[in-house]
Protein backbone atom coordinates (compact mmCIF):
# COMPACT_ATOMS: atom_id res chain seq x y z
CA UNK A 1 0.00 0.00 0.00
CA UNK A 2 1.38 3.40 -0.96
CA UNK A 3 1.15 6.45 1.29
CA UNK A 4 -1.34 7.98 -1.13
CA UNK A 5 -3.62 4.92 -0.90
CA UNK A 6 -3.33 4.97 2.89
CA UNK A 7 -4.22 8.66 3.04
CA UNK A 8 -7.24 8.10 0.79
CA UNK A 9 -8.51 5.33 3.10
CA UNK A 10 -7.81 7.40 6.19
CA UNK A 11 -9.85 10.37 4.88
CA UNK A 12 -12.63 8.03 3.79
CA UNK A 13 -12.85 6.56 7.32
CA UNK A 14 -13.14 10.03 8.89
CA UNK A 15 -15.66 11.11 6.26
CA UNK A 16 -17.81 7.99 6.62
CA UNK A 17 -17.90 8.09 10.43
CA UNK A 18 -19.13 11.67 10.46
CA UNK A 19 -21.55 11.19 7.55
CA UNK A 20 -23.34 8.24 9.16
CA UNK A 21 -23.44 9.82 12.62
CA UNK A 22 -24.89 12.98 11.09
CA UNK A 23 -27.52 10.94 9.27
CA UNK A 24 -28.53 9.23 12.53
CA UNK A 25 -28.74 12.56 14.38
CA UNK A 26 -30.70 14.06 11.50
CA UNK A 27 -33.37 11.40 12.08
CA UNK A 28 -34.18 13.29 15.28
CA UNK A 29 -35.11 16.44 13.41
CA UNK A 30 -38.62 17.31 14.56
CA UNK A 31 -38.65 14.47 17.11
CA UNK A 32 -36.42 15.79 19.92
CA UNK A 33 -37.66 15.33 23.49
CA UNK A 34 -37.64 19.12 23.83
CA UNK A 35 -37.14 21.93 21.34
CA UNK A 36 -33.65 22.82 22.58
CA UNK A 37 -32.45 19.26 22.11
CA UNK A 38 -34.05 18.97 18.72
CA UNK A 39 -32.05 22.01 17.68
CA UNK A 40 -28.88 20.83 19.41
CA UNK A 41 -28.83 17.43 17.68
CA UNK A 42 -29.45 18.88 14.25
CA UNK A 43 -26.80 21.55 14.82
CA UNK A 44 -24.33 18.83 15.74
CA UNK A 45 -25.40 16.86 12.67
CA UNK A 46 -24.72 19.94 10.54
CA UNK A 47 -21.20 20.28 11.95
CA UNK A 48 -20.56 16.60 11.25
CA UNK A 49 -21.85 16.82 7.68
CA UNK A 50 -19.56 19.80 7.11
CA UNK A 51 -16.60 17.82 8.41
CA UNK A 52 -17.62 14.82 6.30
CA UNK A 53 -17.77 17.00 3.17
CA UNK A 54 -14.23 18.24 3.84
CA UNK A 55 -12.86 14.74 4.42
CA UNK A 56 -14.62 13.17 1.44
CA UNK A 57 -13.63 16.04 -0.86
CA UNK A 58 -10.03 15.62 0.21
CA UNK A 59 -10.26 11.82 -0.13
CA UNK A 60 -11.39 12.33 -3.74
CA UNK A 61 -8.51 14.72 -4.43
CA UNK A 62 -5.96 12.34 -2.91
CA UNK A 63 -7.34 9.43 -4.92
CA UNK A 64 -7.11 11.48 -8.12
CA UNK A 65 -9.77 9.58 -10.06
CA UNK A 66 -12.20 12.46 -10.32
CA UNK A 67 -14.57 11.36 -7.55
CA UNK A 68 -16.00 14.27 -5.55
CA UNK A 69 -17.75 14.35 -2.16
CA UNK A 70 -21.17 13.57 -3.65
CA UNK A 71 -19.87 10.68 -5.70
CA UNK A 72 -18.22 9.14 -2.64
CA UNK A 73 -21.25 9.69 -0.39
CA UNK A 74 -23.96 8.60 -2.83
CA UNK A 75 -22.41 6.10 -5.21
CA UNK A 76 -20.68 3.60 -2.96
CA UNK A 77 -22.25 0.38 -1.73
CA UNK A 78 -22.48 -0.85 1.83
CA UNK A 79 -19.29 -2.92 1.56
CA UNK A 80 -17.39 0.14 0.38
CA UNK A 81 -18.23 2.20 3.47
CA UNK A 82 -15.48 2.15 6.09
CA UNK A 83 -17.14 3.79 9.12
CA UNK A 84 -17.01 2.23 12.58
CA UNK A 85 -20.11 0.21 13.48
CA UNK A 86 -20.81 2.56 16.40
CA UNK A 87 -21.73 5.33 13.94
CA UNK A 88 -24.49 3.32 12.24
CA UNK A 89 -26.19 2.00 15.40
CA UNK A 90 -29.88 2.91 15.53
CA UNK A 91 -31.04 5.75 17.73
CA UNK A 92 -33.10 3.84 20.27
CA UNK A 93 -34.20 5.97 23.22
CA UNK A 94 -32.62 9.29 24.11
CA UNK A 95 -30.16 7.67 26.50
CA UNK A 96 -28.85 5.62 23.56
CA UNK A 97 -28.44 8.69 21.40
CA UNK A 98 -26.54 10.55 24.10
CA UNK A 99 -24.42 7.51 25.00
CA UNK A 100 -23.48 6.94 21.33
CA UNK A 101 -22.63 10.64 20.94
CA UNK A 102 -20.57 10.65 24.12
CA UNK A 103 -18.55 7.50 23.35
CA UNK A 104 -17.78 8.90 19.89
CA UNK A 105 -17.18 12.55 20.93
CA UNK A 106 -14.70 11.46 23.62
CA UNK A 107 -12.71 9.75 20.82
CA UNK A 108 -13.37 12.41 18.18
CA UNK A 109 -11.97 15.37 20.14
CA UNK A 110 -8.49 14.03 20.99
CA UNK A 111 -8.25 12.58 17.45
CA UNK A 112 -9.02 15.93 15.83
CA UNK A 113 -6.70 17.74 18.24
CA UNK A 114 -3.89 15.42 17.17
CA UNK A 115 -4.78 15.72 13.48
CA UNK A 116 -4.66 19.51 13.76
CA UNK A 117 -0.87 18.98 14.14
CA UNK A 118 -0.65 16.57 11.19
CA UNK A 119 2.25 16.80 8.75
CA UNK A 120 -0.41 16.88 6.02
CA UNK A 121 -1.46 20.52 5.70
CA UNK A 122 -5.00 19.85 4.45
CA UNK A 123 -5.77 17.32 7.20
CA UNK A 124 -4.42 19.81 9.73
CA UNK A 125 -6.65 22.56 8.30
CA UNK A 126 -9.79 20.39 8.36
CA UNK A 127 -9.09 19.19 11.90
CA UNK A 128 -8.14 22.68 13.10
CA UNK A 129 -11.69 23.80 12.38
CA UNK A 130 -13.34 20.60 13.57
CA UNK A 131 -11.65 20.78 17.00
CA UNK A 132 -13.62 23.89 17.93
CA UNK A 133 -16.94 22.30 16.96
CA UNK A 134 -16.27 18.92 18.53
CA UNK A 135 -15.37 20.63 21.83
CA UNK A 136 -19.00 21.79 22.00
CA UNK A 137 -20.30 18.34 21.00
CA UNK A 138 -18.40 16.61 23.80
CA UNK A 139 -19.57 19.19 26.33
CA UNK A 140 -23.17 18.63 25.24
CA UNK A 141 -23.08 14.82 25.38
CA UNK A 142 -21.11 14.76 28.66
CA UNK A 143 -23.57 17.08 30.40
CA UNK A 144 -26.56 15.03 29.28
CA UNK A 145 -25.00 11.70 30.23
CA UNK A 146 -24.29 13.09 33.70
CA UNK A 147 -27.80 14.48 33.98
CA UNK A 148 -29.38 11.16 33.03
CA UNK A 149 -26.97 8.91 34.94
CA UNK A 150 -27.21 10.99 38.09
CA UNK A 151 -30.91 11.66 37.59
CA UNK A 152 -33.92 9.53 38.42
CA UNK A 153 -33.89 5.78 38.88
CA UNK A 154 -35.44 5.39 35.43
CA UNK A 155 -32.99 7.70 33.64
CA UNK A 156 -30.04 6.09 35.44
CA UNK A 157 -31.16 2.63 34.41
CA UNK A 158 -31.63 3.64 30.79
CA UNK A 159 -28.26 5.42 30.62
CA UNK A 160 -26.49 2.39 32.08
CA UNK A 161 -28.26 0.06 29.65
CA UNK A 162 -27.23 2.26 26.71
CA UNK A 163 -23.58 2.35 27.78
CA UNK A 164 -23.61 -1.43 28.34
CA UNK A 165 -25.13 -2.15 24.93
CA UNK A 166 -22.87 0.21 22.99
CA UNK A 167 -19.65 -0.73 24.78
CA UNK A 168 -18.97 -3.62 22.39
CA UNK A 169 -18.64 -1.08 19.56
CA UNK A 170 -15.96 1.04 21.22
CA UNK A 171 -13.00 -1.30 20.62
CA UNK A 172 -13.13 -0.64 16.90
CA UNK A 173 -12.48 3.08 17.41
CA UNK A 174 -8.90 2.32 18.36
CA UNK A 175 -8.17 -0.63 16.07
CA UNK A 176 -5.27 0.05 13.71
CA UNK A 177 -4.01 -1.54 10.52
CA UNK A 178 -1.58 -0.88 7.68
CA UNK A 179 -3.31 2.43 6.86
CA UNK A 180 -2.54 3.83 10.31
CA UNK A 181 0.96 2.35 10.42
CA UNK A 182 2.01 4.04 7.16
CA UNK A 183 0.56 7.42 8.16
CA UNK A 184 1.86 7.36 11.75
CA UNK A 185 5.33 6.77 10.34
CA UNK A 186 4.95 9.78 8.07
CA UNK A 187 3.73 12.02 10.92
CA UNK A 188 0.34 12.38 9.23
CA UNK A 189 -1.82 10.38 11.66
CA UNK A 190 -1.51 10.07 15.44
CA UNK A 191 -0.69 6.94 17.42
CA UNK A 192 -4.07 5.53 18.46
CA UNK A 193 -2.71 4.28 21.79
CA UNK A 194 -2.32 7.90 22.87
CA UNK A 195 -5.87 8.72 21.75
CA UNK A 196 -7.17 5.67 23.66
CA UNK A 197 -5.43 6.89 26.83
CA UNK A 198 -7.18 10.27 26.57
CA UNK A 199 -10.50 8.59 25.81
CA UNK A 200 -10.13 6.41 28.93
CA UNK A 201 -9.52 9.43 31.16
CA UNK A 202 -12.55 11.32 29.85
CA UNK A 203 -14.88 8.31 29.81
CA UNK A 204 -13.91 7.28 33.35
CA UNK A 205 -14.37 10.81 34.69
CA UNK A 206 -17.79 11.35 33.10
CA UNK A 207 -19.09 7.87 33.97
CA UNK A 208 -18.03 8.41 37.56
CA UNK A 209 -19.76 11.78 37.79
CA UNK A 210 -22.82 10.23 36.16
CA UNK A 211 -22.74 7.44 38.81
CA UNK A 212 -22.57 4.91 35.95
CA UNK A 213 -20.47 1.76 35.89
CA UNK A 214 -17.84 1.26 33.22
CA UNK A 215 -18.53 -2.10 31.56
CA UNK A 216 -15.77 -4.68 31.44
CA UNK A 217 -14.03 -5.01 28.06
CA UNK A 218 -15.50 -8.20 26.61
CA UNK A 219 -16.13 -9.10 23.00
CA UNK A 220 -15.48 -6.14 20.74
CA UNK A 221 -17.15 -5.83 17.35
CA UNK A 222 -14.81 -5.34 14.38
CA UNK A 223 -15.06 -5.16 10.60
CA UNK A 224 -16.50 -1.70 9.92
CA UNK A 225 -13.18 -0.34 8.62
CA UNK A 226 -13.04 -3.32 6.23
CA UNK A 227 -16.58 -2.69 4.97
CA UNK A 228 -18.28 -5.40 7.03
CA UNK A 229 -21.21 -3.77 8.73
CA UNK A 230 -24.20 -4.46 10.94
CA UNK A 231 -27.55 -4.96 9.23
CA UNK A 232 -28.48 -1.33 9.88
CA UNK A 233 -26.17 0.34 7.36
CA UNK A 234 -27.98 -0.90 4.25
CA UNK A 235 -31.26 0.64 5.39
CA UNK A 236 -29.53 3.93 6.17
CA UNK A 237 -27.94 4.07 2.74
CA UNK A 238 -31.25 3.24 1.09
CA UNK A 239 -32.60 6.48 2.50
CA UNK A 240 -29.42 8.56 2.27
CA UNK A 241 -28.68 7.62 -1.34
CA UNK A 242 -32.21 7.29 -2.69
CA UNK A 243 -32.22 10.37 -4.91
CA UNK A 244 -28.86 9.70 -6.57
CA UNK A 245 -29.73 6.03 -7.07
CA UNK A 246 -33.08 6.86 -8.67
CA UNK A 247 -31.72 9.76 -10.75
CA UNK A 248 -27.95 9.24 -11.10
CA UNK A 249 -26.07 12.52 -11.40
CA UNK A 250 -29.13 14.66 -10.64
CA UNK A 251 -28.25 18.23 -9.69
CA UNK A 252 -30.28 21.15 -8.44
CA UNK B 1 -20.09 51.12 -26.37
CA UNK B 2 -18.66 49.41 -23.32
CA UNK B 3 -17.26 51.71 -20.71
CA UNK B 4 -15.17 50.79 -17.75
CA UNK B 5 -16.53 53.00 -15.03
CA UNK B 6 -13.46 53.32 -12.85
CA UNK B 7 -10.25 51.62 -12.00
CA UNK B 8 -10.94 48.76 -9.59
CA UNK B 9 -9.10 49.14 -6.32
CA UNK B 10 -9.03 46.99 -3.21
CA UNK B 11 -10.61 49.89 -1.33
CA UNK B 12 -13.53 50.00 -3.76
CA UNK B 13 -14.05 46.22 -3.46
CA UNK B 14 -14.05 46.45 0.32
CA UNK B 15 -16.60 49.26 0.15
CA UNK B 16 -18.86 47.00 -1.90
CA UNK B 17 -18.29 44.02 0.41
CA UNK B 18 -19.61 46.16 3.25
CA UNK B 19 -23.01 45.82 1.50
CA UNK B 20 -22.89 42.01 1.60
CA UNK B 21 -24.57 40.87 4.80
CA UNK B 22 -24.42 37.58 6.67
CA UNK B 23 -27.66 35.95 5.41
CA UNK B 24 -28.37 34.50 8.86
CA UNK B 25 -27.46 37.63 10.82
CA UNK B 26 -28.26 40.41 8.33
CA UNK B 27 -27.18 43.07 10.84
CA UNK B 28 -23.50 42.67 10.01
CA UNK B 29 -21.47 42.47 6.82
CA UNK B 30 -19.12 39.70 5.74
CA UNK B 31 -16.25 42.08 6.53
CA UNK B 32 -17.46 42.78 10.06
CA UNK B 33 -18.01 39.05 10.59
CA UNK B 34 -14.36 38.45 9.71
CA UNK B 35 -14.97 35.81 7.05
CA UNK B 36 -13.27 37.84 4.30
CA UNK B 37 -9.61 36.97 4.71
CA UNK B 38 -8.15 38.66 1.65
CA UNK B 39 -9.02 40.82 -1.33
CA UNK B 40 -6.66 40.71 -4.28
CA UNK B 41 -7.09 43.00 -7.27
CA UNK B 42 -5.08 42.36 -10.42
CA UNK B 43 -5.94 44.63 -13.35
CA UNK B 44 -9.66 43.96 -13.90
CA UNK B 45 -9.89 40.70 -11.92
CA UNK B 46 -10.79 40.34 -8.27
CA UNK B 47 -10.03 37.39 -6.01
CA UNK B 48 -11.89 37.34 -2.69
CA UNK B 49 -10.78 34.77 -0.12
CA UNK B 50 -13.34 33.73 2.50
CA UNK B 51 -13.26 31.24 5.36
CA UNK B 52 -16.27 29.43 6.86
CA UNK B 53 -17.39 30.24 10.39
CA UNK B 54 -18.52 26.67 11.05
CA UNK B 55 -17.48 23.74 8.84
CA UNK B 56 -21.08 22.95 7.96
CA UNK B 57 -22.33 26.52 7.82
CA UNK B 58 -25.04 26.56 5.11
CA UNK B 59 -24.65 30.33 4.74
CA UNK B 60 -21.25 30.01 3.04
CA UNK B 61 -22.65 29.24 -0.42
CA UNK B 62 -25.08 32.15 -0.10
CA UNK B 63 -22.28 34.51 0.97
CA UNK B 64 -20.21 33.44 -2.02
CA UNK B 65 -23.12 34.11 -4.41
CA UNK B 66 -23.95 37.43 -2.73
CA UNK B 67 -20.34 38.59 -3.00
CA UNK B 68 -20.25 37.69 -6.70
CA UNK B 69 -23.57 39.41 -7.33
CA UNK B 70 -22.61 42.59 -5.46
CA UNK B 71 -19.38 42.94 -7.43
CA UNK B 72 -21.02 42.01 -10.75
CA UNK B 73 -23.73 44.61 -10.18
CA UNK B 74 -21.02 47.22 -9.64
CA UNK B 75 -19.58 46.38 -13.05
CA UNK B 76 -16.78 44.11 -11.92
CA UNK B 77 -17.21 41.01 -14.08
CA UNK B 78 -14.03 39.07 -13.43
CA UNK B 79 -14.68 37.87 -9.88
CA UNK B 80 -13.49 34.71 -8.16
CA UNK B 81 -14.40 33.75 -4.60
CA UNK B 82 -12.24 31.04 -3.04
CA UNK B 83 -12.66 29.33 0.30
CA UNK B 84 -9.83 28.47 2.70
CA UNK B 85 -10.03 26.49 5.96
CA UNK B 86 -6.81 27.58 7.61
CA UNK B 87 -6.27 29.54 9.78
CA UNK B 88 -9.59 28.53 11.33
CA UNK B 89 -12.08 31.35 11.84
CA UNK B 90 -12.48 32.67 15.37
CA UNK B 91 -15.08 34.97 16.88
CA UNK B 92 -12.16 37.26 17.78
CA UNK B 93 -12.20 38.30 14.11
CA UNK B 94 -15.63 39.90 14.45
CA UNK B 95 -14.82 43.62 14.41
CA UNK B 96 -15.67 46.00 17.24
CA UNK B 97 -18.30 47.63 15.01
CA UNK B 98 -19.61 44.16 14.19
CA UNK B 99 -19.99 43.31 17.87
CA UNK B 100 -21.81 46.59 18.54
CA UNK B 101 -24.18 45.86 15.65
CA UNK B 102 -24.87 42.35 16.94
CA UNK B 103 -25.79 43.79 20.32
CA UNK B 104 -28.08 46.40 18.76
CA UNK B 105 -29.69 43.59 16.72
CA UNK B 106 -30.49 41.71 19.95
CA UNK B 107 -27.68 39.11 19.84
CA UNK B 108 -25.20 39.06 22.70
CA UNK B 109 -21.71 39.24 21.13
CA UNK B 110 -19.10 36.53 21.93
CA UNK B 111 -16.58 37.01 24.70
CA UNK B 112 -12.91 37.07 23.72
CA UNK B 113 -11.33 33.61 23.39
CA UNK B 114 -8.59 34.65 25.79
CA UNK B 115 -11.23 35.21 28.48
CA UNK B 116 -10.01 33.21 31.47
CA UNK B 117 -13.43 31.55 31.77
CA UNK B 118 -13.18 30.15 28.27
CA UNK B 119 -9.91 28.49 29.25
CA UNK B 120 -11.49 26.90 32.29
CA UNK B 121 -14.55 25.83 30.32
CA UNK B 122 -16.83 27.91 32.53
CA UNK B 123 -19.81 29.86 31.28
CA UNK B 124 -19.17 33.51 30.45
CA UNK B 125 -21.09 36.36 32.07
CA UNK B 126 -23.42 37.46 29.31
CA UNK B 127 -25.32 40.72 29.45
CA UNK B 128 -28.90 40.66 28.24
CA UNK B 129 -28.90 42.54 24.90
CA UNK B 130 -32.39 43.83 25.68
CA UNK B 131 -32.22 45.18 29.24
CA UNK B 132 -28.48 44.99 30.02
CA UNK B 133 -28.87 42.80 33.10
CA UNK B 134 -26.06 40.40 33.97
CA UNK B 135 -28.55 38.10 35.68
CA UNK B 136 -28.76 35.67 32.76
CA UNK B 137 -28.50 31.93 32.24
CA UNK B 138 -27.82 29.56 29.36
CA UNK B 139 -30.72 27.39 28.21
CA UNK B 140 -28.94 25.45 25.48
CA UNK B 141 -25.45 25.34 23.95
CA UNK B 142 -27.11 25.22 20.55
CA UNK B 143 -29.37 27.98 19.26
CA UNK B 144 -31.14 29.08 16.09
CA UNK B 145 -27.99 28.68 13.98
CA UNK B 146 -24.72 26.76 14.43
CA UNK B 147 -22.93 29.87 15.68
CA UNK B 148 -25.35 30.76 18.46
CA UNK B 149 -26.34 29.53 21.93
CA UNK B 150 -29.72 30.13 23.53
CA UNK B 151 -29.86 32.21 26.72
CA UNK B 152 -32.54 33.76 28.88
CA UNK B 153 -32.59 36.87 31.00
CA UNK B 154 -33.75 36.39 34.58
CA UNK B 155 -34.45 40.11 34.94
CA UNK B 156 -36.64 40.89 31.92
CA UNK B 157 -37.51 37.21 31.32
CA UNK B 158 -36.79 37.44 27.58
CA UNK B 159 -34.90 34.67 25.76
CA UNK B 160 -32.04 35.79 23.51
CA UNK B 161 -29.30 34.47 21.23
CA UNK B 162 -25.64 34.64 22.12
CA UNK B 163 -22.91 34.40 19.48
CA UNK B 164 -20.85 31.45 20.74
CA UNK B 165 -17.18 31.98 21.41
CA UNK B 166 -15.21 29.92 18.89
Amino acid sequence: MTQQEALFQYCLRRGDDTLLLAQRLGEWCGHGPQLEEDIALTNIALDLIGQSRNYLTYAGEVEGKGRDEDHLAYHRNERQFVNVKLAEQPNGDYAHVIARCFLYDAYHLPLQEALAKSADAQLAAIAGKAVKEVTYHLRHSSEWLIRMGDGTEESHQRAQKAIDELWTYTGELFATDEVDAILVKAGIAPDMAAIKAQWDIKVNAVLQEATLTRPADGFMATGGRQGKHTEYLGFMLAELQYMQRAFPGAQW
Amino acid sequence: MVMIAAVITEERVRELLQNVKDPEVPAISVLELGVVRNVEVKDDSVLVTITPTYTGCPAMDVMRQDIEKELHDAGITNVRVQQVLSPAWTTDWITTEGKAKLLAYGIAPPEHTTDIRALKGELPVVECPLCGSKNTGMISLFGSTACKALWKCNACLEPFDQFKCL
